[in-house]
């Protein structure tokens, strides 16, 4: 006899069900990879391009479109860098899910420089010589595998709100203010105590990011190159601690806004501090947060010397589909003439030999910040740069680490400086 | 079936062995037998994919060094299990976790029996206000989460602005533990209320209609007849919104993540959830090992509240029972 129809229903329906199920996981992976960069029946590439902040490249997207027909550009733009640092991970871990560009912020390359088998070698003849040393270094691995391209550098310079500070009785010409304000940062520090006995706005917008500053400074801070962990023991970052909080808070220096807040976005239209740290792509930012409000410039000079805040890589992770074309997006547009672009949209301040040269960056203004020479300015502070600080693949944890006992003190005032300290030490403690 | 079953069982004890059957009819047999375990297979069969295999690896992954990118390192025993247990993190996570479960929970069912109580009144437009209280549930986590984080904004925040013309000085929404956790819990509270109230409504439209008749009869109130005849009648309704609440509460995240700019929960952990703490561990961190050791953990914490739901569940209907 056969079997009955209700056995054999009662199996087809269960294989039915688990191909369905199992073809449902098939098809849930083909659409990740759609994410990733799709090849259509045309010839149709769509390339993904992850960044954060502000990089400058929506126009150059349009135009490298009309360049290559055959290509459309897709950007996942991320609010904070660690918002795109989280993501990154997330998607080497799992192994797909990444652009097909992704940028890398300088405090996290070293520890994606870990694993270079995620991403393709991007050393090409053609690249050779287009930045500075020092940025190329950075991203090459012992075995000379080049994980990225350089995009922008972070030479930083003052912003400051000019209105804000004839207000109080300092000098507003931005000349004047470079004069003013040259010196450590206990003279910084000094001027800003005279500036706040005479206005209602703060001096600087949060210890957060002038700790960016400070700490960029410091050559070796919290990880020596052998790997071991300097954090809590270096003087030289108690010191500072020290001092960023004593400014910010004993001072009362600070206007206490954290750095990326919806506070700390609104302190600009609140006029609530009168000058800020501005490495070349802050410009930007400053520029949206700040809209309508007069009175801001650059003054050319910074606490201490000079110092690098951050700048960025595009990597192209070996994930991807479109590897080739992805490398050829990624070598455009870091073509010093394509920086330049940027730079005049955005204010990220170029990496590439040529693009320091060029009469258009030299020549380039600033009509927000009062038609300051910012290509001027920003070449002047970069070539004032003398070393680069080591940073260890730890080096995103603990900083982070540091920004929150930071934000204990200056912004929350859960804690004092001490109490927020020993909370870092557990905190460092508890990494490895 | 299982009653015509065991009706023929004795039967069968007394009975001969039954004669040798052909292969068609065991195989009919078989089909009675196993024909509905075979139909409800794919749930348990989906089931044992994606929820009973990842619950096993990840106990598995908590015994092991294991980076997010790397993948499975040493064996390492217990030691994340003490890592997580002996830093201040989990436990501060822990009383963050329960402190916005109950903020959120309690309020959110006495507001909904309360608005349901209003909606099942005699209201003209009934559908208008009934899809009203559900809108906040359409609106996505997301955006809730970045208008409520905008409106408790520390110093400019439209809500301290509004403290601030009563003459009541600005609360530190994202500095200070509790009133953080009260301005999750007030997203939490926007999203899920309506949601209850509509559960609650209809669950009031089956009680009928003659118990309010002879409660009014014998002279109760509104008032009265609300917490004598509605509640009681509501009890199993109640239940249900607890339990669904109290899993939902446990696990807090978009919320969370999303009120400030870091997604940390605070630089002091103000309001970092136990999810939170999780995903830090796991994602920020790459120590997927520790991570999946908080993932353990937070799983027995809600057995065990289940079980605790599961006693009060059966001590509330035994009392009904008796009545």
């Amino acid at each position: 006899m056969q079997p009955t129809r209700r056995t054999i229903t009662a199996a087809v329906a269960t294989t039915a069900m688990t191909l369905s199920l199992a073809a449902c996981g098939g098809d849930g992976d083909d659409g990740d990879s759609n994410q990733d960069g799709s090849t259509e029946a045309d010839g149709q590439i769509t390339l993904s391009v992850a960044t954060f902040n502000e990089f400058g490249y929506e126009e150059l997207f349009t135009e490298y479109e009309s360049l290559h027909d055959n290509i459309t550009i897709e950007h996942v733009k991320a609010d904070t860098a660690d918002n795109a640092r989280d993501a990154l991970r997330n998607s080497l871990g799992a192994d797909s899910g990444a652009a097909d560009i992704e940028a890398i912020e300088i405090d996290w390359l070293v520890e994606f420089m870990q694993y270079p088998d995620k991403f393709e070698d991007l050393a090409h003849a053609e690249v050779e010589g287009r930045w500075q040393d020092w940025k190329v270094e950075a991203a090459t691995t012992e075995d000379g595998k080049l994980i990225g391209y350089g995009t922008d550098n972070g030479p930083q310079a003052i912003c400051y709100r000019a209105d804000l500070f004839e207000e109080a009785g300092l000098p507003s010409d931005r000349e004047k203010v470079a004069e003013l304000l040259e010196g450590d940062w206990q003279h910084y520090f000094d001027v800003g105590k005279e500036f706040v006995a005479a206005s209602d706005a703060a001096w600087f917008d949060s210890a957060n990011a002038t700790w960016q500053g400070m700490i960029n400074q410091v050559e070796v801070a919290y990880q020596d190159p052998s790997g071991e962990i300097i954090a809590t023991t270096n003087p030289e970052v108690k010191a500072l601690y020290d001092a960023v909080l004593a400014a910010a808070v004993d001072d009362e220096l600070s206007a206490g806004l954290g750095q990326w807040s919806a506070d700390w976005n609104d302190g600009f239209q609140q006029s609530s501090f009168a000058t800020m740290l501005c490495p070349g792509w802050m410009l930007g930012v400053v520029e949206g947060a700040a809209e309508g409000v007069d009175g801001w410039d650059v003054a050319n000079v910074f606490p201490g010397g000079a110092g690098n805040w951050g700048g960025s890589y595009l990597t192209v992770p070996a994930q991807g589909e479109h590897l080739e074309e992805a490398t050829a997006l990624a070598t455009w547009l870091t073509d010093p003439e394509q920086q330049i672009k940027a730079f005049e949209a955005k204010g990220t301040f170029p990496s590439q030999v040529e693009a320091l040269e060029s009469e258009t960056l030299l020549g380039s203004t600033n009509a927000f910040f009062n038609e300051a020479p910012t290509g001027q300015i920003f070449v002047d502070r970069a070539k004032a740069i003398t070393f680069q600080p080591y940073k260890g693949p730890d080096y995103f944890s603990i900083n982070t680490a540091l920004q929150d006992a930071l934000t204990r003190v200056d912004v929350d005032g859960t804690d004092d400086a001490q109490t927020s300290w020993d909370k870092f030490v557990s905190d460092v403690e508890a990494l490895g | 079936m299982s009653a015509t079953s065991t009706l023929r069982r004795p039967t069968d004890a007394t009975e001969p062995p039954p004669k040798r059957i052909g292969f068609g009819g065991r195989l009919s047999r078989w089909d009675l037998r196993l024909s509905p375990y075979l139909y409800i297979s794919p749930f348990f069969i989906l089931f044992f994919v994606t929820g009973l295999f990842p619950l096993v690896y990840t106990g598995w992954v908590a015994l092991h060094d294991w980076d997010l990118i790397m993948g499975q390192g040493e064996f390492v025993g217990a030691k994340n299990f003490t890592d997580v247990l002996g830093g201040r993190d989990f436990w501060k996570a822990l009383g963050n976790t329960f402190s916005i479960f109950l903020l959120s929970s309690v309020p959110q069912v006495i507001c909904a029996i309360t608005i349901a109580a209003l909606l099942d009144a005699n209201l003209r437009a009934k559908t208008f206000w009934r899809m009203g209280v559900l809108l906040p549930y359409v609106v996505a986590p997301v955006a809730v989460s970045l208008i409520f984080s905008n409106l408790f904004a520390d110093k400019y925040g439209l809500i301290n602005s509004m403290l601030g013309l009563v003459g009541i000085d600005p609360i530190g929404w994202h500095a200070q533990r509790l009133p953080s956790h009260i301005a999750i819990a007030t997203m939490v509270n926007f999203r899920w209320t309506g949601y209850n109230a509509l559960i609650f409504l209809a669950a009031m439209q089956a009680i009928p209609r003659d118990l309010y008749e002879q409660a009014s009869i014998d002279g109760a109130g509104k008032v009265r007849q609300f917490l004598s005849v509605t509640i009681p009648m509501l009890r199993p309704t109640i239940i249900f919104i607890v339990i669904t609440s109290t899993i939902g509460g446990l696990q807090i995240f978009d919320e969370a993540r999303l009120y400030d700019q870091f997604g940390r929960g605070g630089a002091d952990g103000q309001w970092q959830t136990l999810t939170i703490l999780l995903y830090e561990q796991g994602w920020t961190r790459s120590n997927f090992g520790r991570a999946s050791a908080i993932a353990v953990l937070l799983f027995l914490i809600i057995v065990v509240i289940g079980l605790i739901n599961f006693l009060v569940t059966r001590l509330i209907s035994s009392a009904e029972v008796k009545r």
